[in-house]
């Protein structure tokens, strides 16, 4: 499948009397495979801020498989960035500091590195794709200097040799006429065009991982198809993990192969996208994949998620969803701090009666209080 | 029925002096708003316009919403903005309650203005953060009513709380809100006046998902209580086929297609209303849509082609003898009361790419 929908695109530069390119297999799967490139344990990332300390990122584990698209989906202040951010040790510190966990990469601790061997990781086995282009781009440089930097750094190129390597990335992301291109600045493209260059940049040393922080949103809807084709793409073509970060649950659908749903700083629920449309168990899961209208019908009236996103300087003790739950529950049963239960093979979900409906179901998977 | 049948939305050639439709409280009718961009000095040489919007005719039903949808560029915010009084259209009619806008007395355009209110996109840039909630919803009954302080108070503590917020919070400052809330004194303040229309310029995409049923709810209900007729301004469909009853499809400034919102959602007659929907994304990953990509990108708005503005983009073969491809087409109506751009190219059933939506069963 990788080839044939490769071929109709390079069609579709060269030759545009051949006009709409029709995909018929739409994104299906992915050969993903049971290696794990990224693993994740335990992350804390916090922030002191005047009002206390903000626990961002709060004991979050997961792991990426080869060629595999992981999402992290969340609503603002749900810790998603933080995450990525402190796997690439970008948390601007301070006021931010990652207090605890471990992150694998290629048999090493990302955490335990020292700053010099990080600029190596970084951009080079990891990288990330930023959301707003024209900010990640700077505009006095032109474009084959902002592809090149990375490339130099990591594969020690220079002269003819960069210049190969620079065009060859901006070719990979389909951009056309490449060699001209590279000698563009920033305003000189389209929108669309400038966000391909910033993946050019994401991709151009070969990452075993790429972070996509919402990388779609300043784009047009067909632009944003676009986009996301070229990523899959590039994703079955060099078999690299993708972490993407957003809050828009139609994306997760359509480029997702696990789904891990965050509410204030902590992994609520993960397991493959089909089991998170279809028997999401946590309440902010389901709340949040009915509360989207449908473009495939006339929605009655949308239920809402009442309250709002919670402060993360003054978190409740116990279950942080407990307040905006509708469930019928205790004040008991939402003061322990919820485990994340694996209650299905891969299905993990932070249990507790206050978020959970159907938690008799699984009660007796609860760990005891006293383990943790 | 979207447009009256009685009314000719003909764009070419401007058609002068045809009369809204009775059921409309705001009938456009070949807007244009063209800037000059270059060229003409002195009087001499050819003029060079940037075509924002170009003959746009569409009728906002009491009551009902009515959708603008397209890529950025469309022209769909300088519609909206035109309507507002924001700008000056270059020719064409905008029509409130039957009356052409421009030949209003003043009583009538302060009339006009009050009842035509807007909420905008982003809550973060269109408060003023060294106001207080208060002095935001209050100022336009400052300047357009007589009414004393306290009664002022009473009124913005009515609107806070029928737009889901606590009166108290009438002394806070914007920064003390998340974005939901401020979305909410944005509506509090659009509703001031007691308007009859609000334009809503893409009004839930910069929130969280978890706000926007929030506040799209909230949308729907007062249109129900107040009998309010909105313009909204978005580029997501599946927002637009929620919220709207009639909408329109904009390319390069002209409308592509119109008509009511669940006829062009199940049958999408334009190949750029396919392309738009082919390229949205799907509720359910289960949802395998065919997905079509046109070529080339959009084309820029200055001097575009004096025919249709779509052949540029479409995939079949544009003969450059034919009508259309030296003048303007006009909007037909297929089927009634959806209308669409008919030129040999421009047809997704002559392409064979017409979209089908369907939903994902089960759950």
């Amino acid at each position: 499948m990788a080839e044939s929908t490769d071929a109709t695109v390079e069609e579709k530069d060269e030759d545009s009397s051949v006009g709409v390119v029709v995909d018929t297999d739409g994104f299906g799967d992915t050969a993903t495979s049971d290696e794990v490139v990224l693993e994740v344990k335990n992350l804390q990332t916090h922030f002191t801020t005047r009002w206390g300390t903000v626990k961002a990122v709060d004991g979050v584990n997961y792991h990426v498989n080869r060629g595999e698209t992981l999402g992290i989906v969340g609503e603002s202040g749900s810790g998603k960035s933080v995450t990525a951010l402190s796997l690439m040790r970008l948390v601007p510190t301070p006021p931010g500091k990652i207090v605890d966990g471990e992150v694998h990469l290629g048999g090493r601790n990302l955490l335990a590195l020292s700053e010099r061997e990080m600029t190596g990781v970084r951009g080079g086995e990891i990288s990330i794709i930023l959301q707003d282009p024209m900010q990640a781009l700077n505009p006095v440089f032109d474009i084959s200097n902002q592809v090149g930097e990375a490339i130099k750094i990591h594969q020690k190129l220079k002269g003819a040799a960069l210049w190969d390597k620079v065009v060859d990335s901006l070719r990979k992301v389909r951009i056309p006429a490449p060699e001209t291109r590279a000698k563009d600045y920033p305003h000189q493209l389209s929108g669309g065009m400038r966000q391909r260059v910033v993946g050019a940049i994401g991709i151009s040393s070969a990452p075993a991982v790429i972070i996509a922080d919402e990388p779609t949103t300043s784009l047009d809807v067909t632009i944003q198809a676009a986009y996301l084709r070229l990523l899959r793409q590039i994703q079955q073509e060099e078999g690299v993990g993708i972490i993407f970060i957003t809050h828009d649950f139609g994306i997760v659908a359509k480029m997702c192969d696990r789904v891990a749903v965050m509410y204030a700083g902590r992994i609520v629920e993960v397991s493959d996208v089909r089991t998170i449309f279809n028997n999401p168990l946590h309440e902010y899961t389901k709340a949040l994949i009915s509360s989207v209208p449908k473009l495939e019908e006339k929605s009655g009236r949308l239920p809402q998620i009442e309250g709002q996103p919670p402060l993360l300087y003054n978190l409740p003790p116990g279950d942080a969803f407990a307040p905006r739950s509708t469930l019928e529950f205790t004040p008991e049963d939402a003061a322990r701090r919820p485990p994340l239960v694996e209650v299905e093979k891969d299905h993990w979900v932070q249990l507790s009666r206050s978020s959970v409906s159907n938690y008799d179901k699984y009660a007796n998977l609860m760990p005891a209080e006293d383990d943790e | 029925m979207t447009i009256a049948e009685n009314v000719s939305t003909a764009p070419v050639p401007p058609a002068p002096g045809v009369n809204p439709s009775a059921d409309a409280i705001i009938s456009i009718r070949n807007l244009r708003k063209w800037y000059q961009v270059g060229g003409g000095f002195l009087g001499f040489g050819q003029k060079i316009f940037l075509k924002a919007v170009d003959d746009v005719s569409f009728d906002i039903e009491r009551n009902k919403t009515f959708g603008l949808v397209g890529e950025s560029g469309c022209g769909k915010t300088t519609t909206l903005k035109l309507l507002l009084g924001l700008e000056k259209p270059t020719s064409g009619t905008i029509y409130y309650e039957g009356e052409d806008v421009s030949t209003l007395s003043k009583a009538g355009k302060t009339e006009f203005r009050r009842s035509v209110q807007a909420v905008f996109q982003d809550p973060w840039s269109s408060l003023n953060p060294r106001m207080r909630v208060r002095a935001i919803v209050g100022e336009p009954l400052e300047i357009a009513t007589t009414m004393t302080k306290g009664q002022i108070a009473t009124r913005v503590g009515d609107l806070l709380s029928e737009t889901g917020l606590n009166p108290y919070q009438a002394n806070l400052y914007p920064h003390e809100f998340s974005g939901g809330q401020r979305q909410r004194i944005g509506i509090a303040r659009a509703l001031a006046l007691n308007p009859k229309v609000i334009a809503l310029d893409e009004p839930v995409s910069a929130l969280d998902v978890s706000i926007r049923a929030q506040i799209m709810n909230l949308l729907v209900d007062l249109q129900e209580e107040h009998g309010l007729a909105y313009l909204l301004v978005a580029h997501n469909l599946a927002t637009v086929r929620y919220m709207c009853h009639d909408m329109a499809v904009m390319y390069l400034g002209v409308v592509q297609e119109s008509g009511e919102t669940e006829a062009i959602f199940n049958n999408p007659m334009h190949i750029y209303t396919n392309a738009l929907v082919s390229a949205a994304l799907p509720s359910h990953p289960d949802i395998q849509r065919e997905e079509f990509l046109l070529p080339g990108e959009v084309v820029s708005p200055i001097d575009p082609p004096p025919g249709d503005v779509f052949m540029t983009r479409t995939p079949l073969e544009v003969d450059p003898n034919h009508k259309w491809a030296n003048e303007r087409p006009p909007l037909v109506e297929k089927e009634p009361g959806h209308w669409v751009v008919e030129t040999p190219w421009s047809m997704a059933s002559d392409a064979g790419l017409q979209v089908e939506l369907t939903s994902h069963e089960g759950v």
